[in-house]
């Protein structure tokens, strides 16, 4: 048979949004993982909920009658969400894009095509979103069958505690991209993400914190997230300190924008 | 200049690129017309894929102009890539992924259509002789096997220019030759091959025209053939010695041919007539441990050039 190249087409002056294909293609590669994944998903929740929630939660409602009156299992809950929108956006953003990078090289393959560096971030990041949001829905769907919430406003935590994890993922691109190996991914894990799940206000009210400590819980994502989710969860929202949380979220999801697209481009146009 | 009236696709004039002190393309010049094949033929280092990036509009050059279809890659990038095919030194295929998913993936950062990227990707894998690869995964393929897909993949977007770099590095020479027949194929329908190679070889099977490369300069220029007769003779006489030391018996044969190079392994002795010099050697009383007389190539030509050998 001849070459299968006839005439060559015109370009087209328009060009496509190309963070499509690029979310696509992540989308493509998880088609081959996703039950593994999702088996993972339903799992985490389910141990939370039995060792923190029940166990700790009948020892702590017993003896102090939960906190601030309200049970263990629904103060606490609302919190772990939060958290584990933390794991999975690190899950994501850490060890892929350090791959799509020095490994596979997907990244070097879409950046011969006409994707360009903002394309290669919307699409993959896009695709972050959604993996949170799923993740983050079966937990909330796990979760309210043990009684962890108190009030149907907790559907509204689904969109803070995606942007709660979106605040880790993006600024965590950025690291991601400065690496030269995966040692940086311990000290994130056991110097930052660890000490944010124990201090961030999920198992105990951050005034219990020494006083310290408080401003770190204030200034990471991860105590904006809970904040929101607790007071949603409970039935307690207060519009004033949503807007306020959220606007933070916000922020650092921007600003986390603006290092990893000067990362990415460092590192991948050279 | 646009490329509607003209056939120049690729022009350069001074193009440099330089990483921090080092300087790995020095001000080069080239240009390469639609319909041409033409190679950056140089030794690991030379600045062949320094060159060869910011062609594909994935690397800024430091210095110089460079236009693509006419197009400048510092403003236009997207849409000359949108043109071009590349199939890079190392192989970026999504291992975890089917043959037939790469192309389909790959086609859509082109823009093109689902049903447009299923019916190319068809024709391609045939193309690529693939097809009944066409669904198990990427990761257990030969490295030639991954080759062809690679150059599949840089064709679903019918590109104008391919660029090529270092294609068959690393293959088995039966690979290798399955993959220069589907060159060869692409260069006869009419697409516009840029390629770099440190093969002479290659350069000769699949360049019209051809630029030597050493430390980031073009050193000489022209096609294969007219390269070996201005810069080397018809024949060449190879010498082994059963010896360390070749520089002796170097000396002892000065004057035979027109020129003599003495390598750590062999001498070479450049000739118009390579059976009259291993005469002539004979004459002289030499006995070299094997001798053997063949015709110049491009690598004859780097050595005149640079002193050098082309893979090391």
């Amino acid at each position: 048979m001849s070459a299968p190249v006839s005439a060559p087409t015109r370009p087209s002056t328009r060009l496509p949004a190309a963070w499509r294909p690029v979310f696509e293609s992540w989308l493509t590669a998880y088609r081959r993982t996703w039950r593994g994944s999702l088996f993972g998903r339903f799992l985490s929740p389910l141990m939370f909920l039995l060792s923190l929630g029940l166990g700790l939660g009948s020892l702590v409602n017993s003896s102090a009658g939960g906190v601030g009156g309200v049970p263990y299992l629904q103060y606490v809950v609302p919190g772990i969400v939060a958290a584990q929108a933390m794991w999975v956006a690190m899950g994501e953003s850490t060890y892929p894009v350090m791959g799509a990078i020095r490994w596979n090289a997907k990244y070097h393959a879409m950046l011969a095509t006409p994707v360009g560096i903002d394309d290669l971030l919307i699409g993959h990041l896009l695709y972050v979103a959604l993996q949170i949001t799923g993740a983050t829905a079966i937990f909330m769907a796990v979760a309210a069958l043990f009684g962890s919430f108190a009030s149907w406003w907790v559907v509204l935590a689904l969109p803070v505690t995606v942007l709660t994890g979106m605040a880790f993922a993006v600024p965590i691109f950025a690291f991601s991209a400065k690496q030269e190996t995966d040692s940086g991914f311990n000290i994130l894990f056991r110097f930052i993400m660890t000490p944010l799940f124990l201090f961030s206000g999920i198992f105990f009210p951050v005034e219990n914190l020494p006083a310290f400590l408080r401003p770190i819980a204030w200034v990471m994502p991860l105590w904006h997230g809970v904040e929101v989710d607790r007071s949603l969860a409970l039935g307690s929202p207060e519009l004033a300190g949503i807007l306020g949380h959220t606007a933070y979220l916000l922020v650092v999801i921007a600003a986390g924008g603006w290092l990893a697209r000067r990362a990415f481009t460092k590192r991948l146009v050279v | 200049m646009t490329d509607s009236h003209s056939d120049l696709l690729l022009h350069a004039t001074g193009l440099t690129k330089k990483f921090g002190d080092f300087t790995a393309v020095d001000g080069i010049d080239f240009a390469v017309e639609r319909g041409e094949s033409f190679g950056f033929l140089g030794p690991n280092g030379a600045g062949k894929s320094s060159t060869m990036k910011m062609v594909g509009c994935v690397s800024p050059a430091t210095g110089g102009t460079l236009r693509v279809f006419g197009q400048d890659p510092a403003t236009d990038g997207p849409a000359i890539r949108a043109r071009l095919g590349v199939v890079p030194q190392k192989d970026t295929l999504d291992e975890e992924l089917t043959v037939q998913e790469n192309l389909w993936i790959y086609g859509r950062y082109f823009g093109l259509s689902r049903s447009e990227v299923r019916s190319r990707a068809t024709e391609l894998l045939a193309f690529a002789q693939l097809t009944d690869r066409a669904t198990s995964k990427v990761e257990p393929l030969s490295g030639g096997m991954k080759r062809r897909l690679t150059i599949a993949r840089s064709l679903i977007s019918r590109p104008q220019i391919l660029l090529l770099d270092e294609p068959t590095t690393g293959l088995d020479p039966q690979a290798r030759h399955v993959l220069w027949d589907r060159l060869f194929r692409l260069k006869r329908s009419g697409v516009t091959l840029v390629l770099t190679t440190h093969y002479m070889d290659e350069a000769e099977q699949l360049c019209d025209r051809l630029v030597v490369m050493d430390h980031g300069k073009i050193v000489a220029q022209g096609s294969p053939r007219s390269l070996i007769d201005e810069y080397s003779t018809r024949e060449v006489l190879e010498l082994r010695f059963d010896t360390d030391d070749h520089v002796r018996h170097g000396d002892a044969i000065a004057g035979i041919g027109e020129r003599i190079e003495v390598l750590p392994d062999r001498i070479l002795v450049y000739a118009e007539d390579g059976d009259a010099a291993a005469a002539a050697v004979h004459q002289r009383g030499v006995e070299p441990m094997s001798s053997l007389v063949r015709r110049s190539t491009l690598e004859d030509v780097f050595l005149h050039l640079t002193g050098r050998t082309l893979v090391d």
